[in-house]
């Protein structure tokens, strides 16, 4: 075990490239009313620029207060909330969302619209920006998720998934800094998800961009960089997905699942087939068991 | 209560411009007490087959048989509200549906709808309460105060006060955290066996369907695609990603396995424990030859 422990601190720090710190959280707690619970109990972490981090917790566990307070639409009572340097504040809370996209649950709730291009021109008009800057962006946005043929189409003539990627472009219409993605796959199907998911992972690398996704779903877990767990309000773990997922018990302990993979691993050891490596995914447990079968 | 489906068609709009064949020409038998599944893509009629169940829709075509009631075109059974009275439907987001003032009214609306006595309505909501996982102390709260897990549990509780034969669950733990998904399945599925309930869960889930069907019914463009126990659909990886679904995970993994070593292991809807010991088994055997 302990040389397990050992290679999974190994691959966790390497090869991670120095980056400025983007989103600073301290010590913040949070509750909806004086007579209200803590909702979020004394809250620090940090997220880096061009960083994936991964929030995960059971329903109440202040994951999607954390995604409120980062772009204002709640205030801390206490602690402080830094993004890009600036302190998250009454005066500075529209500077901020210009830096802090968006994307909730509800395919629906969202579209705002007659048509897909009104759609992502909404945010923009909102800013003021020009008509022509606003065409180019369009076109551009549309382009990275993949629905510049559907300009004109209405809303309800889009599946969940393609709603969904339309969101994202409207919000990466105003060129934000980090996106959040607040349980957005949750109700689209399974192909749906995938869309979802190959989008936002192929725009985050061509724009640089922070990404926060807020998820139950395991496989979306382990694509990002981090994965931050939260339980009754405070930061019960932060670390690589495989380190995360290596504390299977603890996890279950608090309401969380662990990947198919991951249980696999867990259930060979108890078979007495020794894993080295907390495998991520198939492959890496088939070289595993490769490795060890060929070695006999 | 069994059902059975010979040769349905259902058409939107019928007659005008914008007529739509949701199913086409589906036929299929459950037995009473079994657990189906049906599963498919958005738009392959899921959804319409569900509102055959209880006679919200009517066939276009064909005939749908539920128990004793027959539903055709041109006929409804007399005593529709009795049939929706054995067939309970946990539609998608079921709290949407939630109206009351407290919690006890709420879950007691549709017993009530059917005539059953208030004595006879709170004996069922003390033996619901605990099996959906709530607590009594919610029975006179608003059901908008509660959170989105309770809500849901509330909607369930109001659907199995009616006592039903025929559970229909559309996606029921859509949007849930992993704890809870688990909770209410196994709910159902306990309810199932206890009761000898005929159960049809409509899902994306393969690992659900894998874990509590018996049968798996998969519709495509409105037409039944395949049909047959969860063991044999499920390893039907090729016809499976022709109409864009995935196979189980276990599944996928016994493939990908079988390519790296040559040596097979049948999919026969073991635990992941089990299949810990059968790869156990065939590569320890390996290291001691």
């Amino acid at each position: 075990m302990a040389v397990r422990a050992a290679m999974q601190t190994h691959t966790a720090r390497g090869g991670k490239a120095v980056r400025k710190k983007l989103i600073e959280f301290n010590n913040v707690s949070f509750r909806y009313g004086e007579d209200q619970p803590w909702v979020l109990k004394n809250c620090s972490f940090e997220i880096d620029e061009k960083e994936w981090v991964a929030i995960i917790g059971h329903n109440g566990s202040g994951k999607s207060t954390i995604a409120k307070l980062l772009n204002g639409l709640l205030f801390p009572q206490e602690g402080e909330i830094i993004i890009g340097g600036k302190p998250v504040n009454q005066e500075t809370i529209w500077d901020i969302r210009k830096n802090v996209g968006m994307v909730f649950q509800n395919p629906d709730n969202q579209f705002v619209g007659t048509t897909v291009q009104d759609d992502v021109a909404f945010g923009m008009e909102n800013r003021g920006i020009e008509r022509e800057e606003m065409v180019r962006r369009i076109d551009e946005n549309l382009s990275a998720v993949g629905m510049q043929d559907y300009r004109q189409t209405e809303p309800h003539r889009l599946s969940g998934g393609q709603k969904q990627r339309v969101a994202i472009a409207s919000v990466l219409a105003i060129y934000p800094q980090v996106l959040i993605l607040d349980e957005a796959t949750a109700m689209l199907d399974p192909s749906g998800r995938k869309e979802i998911m190959e989008t936002v992972a192929e725009v985050q690398m061509q724009k640089d961009l922070s990404l926060i996704t807020i998820t139950h779903d395991l496989l979306e877990v382990v694509k990002a960089e981090r994965v931050l767990v939260m339980n009754e309000g405070e930061v019960w773990g932060e670390a690589a997905p495989r380190d995360i997922f290596s504390r299977k018990k603890e996890l279950r302990g608090i309401g969380l699942d662990v990947p198919f993979v991951a249980q696999l691993a867990d259930e060979l050891e108890k078979a007495g087939i020794t894993i080295t490596k907390e495998p991520l995914n198939h492959a890496e447990l088939l070289e595993e068991l490769w490795t060890l079968h060929s070695r006999t | 209560m069994d059902i059975t489906f010979k040769n349905v068609s259902y058409i939107y709009q019928q007659g005008s411009p914008f007529a739509h064949k949701a199913l086409d020409d589906i036929s299929f038998h459950i037995p009473t007490g079994k657990f189906v599944a049906i599963i498919g893509h958005t738009g392959s009629g899921k959804s319409t087959l569900l509102q055959h169940l209880n006679g919200l829709v009517r066939p276009s075509e064909g005939e749908v048989s539920i128990g004793d009631y027959r539903l055709t075109n041109d006929e409804k059974p007399d005593n529709l509200k009795k049939l929706r009275s054995k067939v309970g439907v946990v539609f998608q987001y079921p709290e949407h549906q939630l109206f009351e003032e407290t919690v006890a009214k709420d879950i007691a609306f549709g017993p009530e709808n059917f005539g059953v006595d208030k004595a006879a309505i709170n004996e069922r909501i003390q033996q619901i309460l605990p099996a959906v996982g709530l607590g009594e102390e919610l029975l006179e709260r608003s059901p908008f105060d509660l959170s989105g897990g309770q809500m849901r549990r509330v909607a369930i509780a109001g659907v199995l006060a009616t006592q039903p034969e025929v559970l229909v669950l559309d996606e029921p733990t859509a949007g849930l955290d992993p704890r809870g998904q688990k909770e209410i399945m196994e709910m159902f599925y306990n309810m199932h066996q206890e009761q000898g309930l005929t159960t049809v869960l409509v899902t994306h889930s393969m690992e659900d369907a894998v874990k509590y069907a018996d049968h798996v019914l998969i519709l495509n463009n409105g037409g039944k695609y395949m049909e047959g126990a969860p063991e044999d659909v499920f390893t039907r990886s090729d016809a499976l990603q022709e109409v864009q679904l995935d196979v189980p995970e276990i599944v996928q993994f016994l493939t990908r396995f079988e390519e790296r070593f040559g040596k097979r292991i049948p999919f026969h809807r073991q635990s992941i424990g089990e299949l810990a010991e059968e790869m156990e088994r065939l590569l320890g055997r390996e290291k001691t030859r």
